[in-house]
């Protein structure tokens, strides 16, 4: 049980990154490997800050805005200075990895007493209170938190989705899915990238926060492979919804993350190496993309010289 | 009113590729002008049209729009101005979202763009209205995806979202060219009567003698990034698809004369 609610406390948390990699891949159409660095930043400046004994909250909006800082870096990079998208995500992820560690000034900060988002939450039990459902049991602190997190991301998510259904949202919108034609109606679409991959690393920032107060440490490494994850559960999310709603899409990457969290704490269960935890992931990611094709060729036998000829096209 | 004064454009200055697009173009259109731009492939009529939309700078010249100069002027600020068509079909309207969304973008073209909610519903019922003169019967359908239209739906479309907002400077580049038969004729007798009504300054490029014969009420014919001929008033109006034909046929013998001309001076006394 308690490794249920562990993977869905997780889950949920990393569905903000799975938010934020919606927001650059699928809805700017910019890969954007910058996400690898922003969560660890957001993880650095909201580890370090609480660990300074700043409020959390403040921390927390702290990392918040460093990652969309990051991200705005890599649109900058991209747009104004013609540098191709994946070298751009690139250059600022290896840029900050140096930048997390001035930030922390060691690679790896403990909060073990601090005052985190978590802690009003956890002050409502104590450590040893168990929650019994049925025959299983859990700590009723981490059901706590667990709950709050139920609160909190519906609501971050609901946000976004408002965002999108403004004026500005819309042209953000636009701007990935023809930047021809919003152009030519008058938006700078150099400006609306770099706006966009800000939000979007901002909310994988976010993520990173919320995760380091979780498990109680920030870590240099934690964002490695990130990016990764967090379109594995956006590629999850849209085969659950079926749908280019972005309401639905914004649904679909937080059941993914939750999913994708769910698999890995079975496979883990089962006896999977954690070390190959990534390799897993990427392979997953792989077949994920590969998928299509293959049913594709293999439904339509008949096909498949076009298929093969369909790629020049 | 667009004034161009003696604009140059080259690609690729310096290499092989060198293209001399525009050689020095003036022109000037009048406030509720209509005017159509032929010329052979590669007479550098469609880069006329992208100088003026800001796809790119000139190299040399000026630009002047609804009485300001806006040369140096990036292609989303000239658009606060200018209502444009594309010829690809595809390229004027965001497939992955809603016939009401594409036009409540179009509405705001130029304008500030915050955070109000992008679709109200007394915005929306104004939209269906204006779908609805069209009379193309997709008033009803406005939240379906764009990407679900056919070509000839979706170029009705743009024509519709370049002209919501009342644009100083309609550019049409080659728009139905890519359409079958049916669907330009529809797309073009909508952009008549949008054109009219709203007596909109237009400067389109075409490559069909029939509709530059009847369309609009001056007709420049461009060769070699150079107007050519310029037919106004009277003389426009009598113009004949053939006789543009003829004009076209004299063009290329004076070229072709041209360049025997030259082979001719060159084997004398190179």
């Amino acid at each position: 049980m308690s490794l249920l609610i562990g993977a869905l406390t997780m889950g949920l948390m990393l569905s903000l990154l799975a938010m934020g990699v919606l927001i650059s891949f699928r809805i700017l159409a910019f890969r954007d490997l910058t996400v690898d660095g922003s969560i660890t930043l957001g993880g650095a400046v909201a580890g370090m800050l609480i660990a300074q004994g700043h409020s959390p909250i403040l921390s927390t909006f702290a990392a918040m805005l460093c990652g969309a800082l990051a991200g705005c870096v890599t649109g900058i990079l991209a747009t104004r200075l013609k540098i191709n998208g994946l070298l751009s995500g690139i250059l600022v992820m290896t840029a900050l990895y140096s930048v997390n560690l001035r930030v922390m000034g060691k690679s790896n900060i403990p909060l073990m007493n601090e005052t985190t988002l978590f802690s009003m939450v956890q002050g409502w039990a104590k450590s040893e209170d168990r929650w019994t459902f049925l025959i299983w049991q859990a700590p009723l602190q981490d059901v706590f938190v667990l709950l709050q997190l139920c609160v909190m991301i519906p609501v971050v998510a609901l946000i976004v989705w408002a965002y999108f259904q403004t004026e500005h949202g819309l042209s953000m919108r636009a701007t990935g899915d023809n930047p021809d034609m919003i152009r030519a109606l008058g938006v700078n679409v150099d400006w609306m990238t770099v706006a966009g991959l800000g939000l979007s690393n901002g909310l994988v920032a976010l993520s990173g926060a919320l995760l380091v107060q979780y498990l109680g440490f920030a870590d240099v490494q934690m964002g490695i492979g990130m990016v990764v994850l967090g379109f594995a559960s956006v590629i999850i999310g849209e085969s659950l919804v079926r749908s280019r709603s972005l309401g639905l899409l914004l649904i679909g990457a937080i059941m993914g993350s939750l999913l994708f969290r769910l698999l890995v704490a079975i496979a883990l269960r089962w006896g999977l190496n954690p070390n190959d935890l990534k390799l897993v992931t990427a392979l997953f990611v792989l077949a994920a993309l590969v998928m299509p094709m293959v049913l594709a060729r293999i439904s339509r036998p008949g096909k498949t010289q076009t298929l093969e000829v369909a790629p020049d096209a | 009113m667009l004034k161009l004064v003696d604009l140059k454009k080259t690609f690729h200055p310096g290499t092989p590729n060198e293209v001399r697009a525009l050689q020095g173009v003036s022109l000037t259109i009048e406030e509720g002008s209509f005017v159509v731009v032929i010329g052979t492939n590669g007479s550098g009529k469609s880069t006329l049209l992208n100088a003026v939309a800001g796809t790119f700078l000139v190299d040399q010249g000026k630009i002047e729009l609804a009485g300001q100069d806006v040369t140096g002027w990036p292609e989303h600020r000239r658009a606060k101005f200018i209502g444009r068509v594309f010829q690809n079909p595809y390229m004027g309207s965001a497939p992955h979202l809603s016939i009401a969304e594409n036009l409540a973008l179009s509405a705001r073209r130029g304008e500030f763009r915050g955070l109000n909610w992008a679709l109200k519903r007394r915005q929306l019922e104004e939209l269906q209205q204006q779908v609805r003169e069209m009379g193309l019967g997709m008033e009803n359908r406005l939240t379906n995806l764009i990407g679900s239209l056919s070509g000839g739906q979706r170029q009705s479309l743009t024509l519709l979202m370049a002209s919501l907002k009342r644009p100083d400077l309609l550019l049409l580049d080659e728009h139905t060219a890519a359409l079958d038969p049916k669907s330009a004729d529809q797309v073009i007798q909508l952009t008549e009567n949008l054109v009219r009504k709203q007596k909109l300054t237009t400067l389109m490029v075409t490559h069909s003698m029939q509709q530059a014969a009847t369309l609009g009420d001056r007709l420049i014919m461009m060769v070699r990034g150079q107007i050519r001929y310029d037919f106004q008033g009277a003389a426009k109006k009598r113009l004949t698809p053939e006789a543009i034909l003829s004009k076209f046929e004299e063009v290329r013998r004076m070229d072709l004369l041209d360049e025997s001309a030259a082979e001719l001076l060159r084997q004398r006394y190179v």
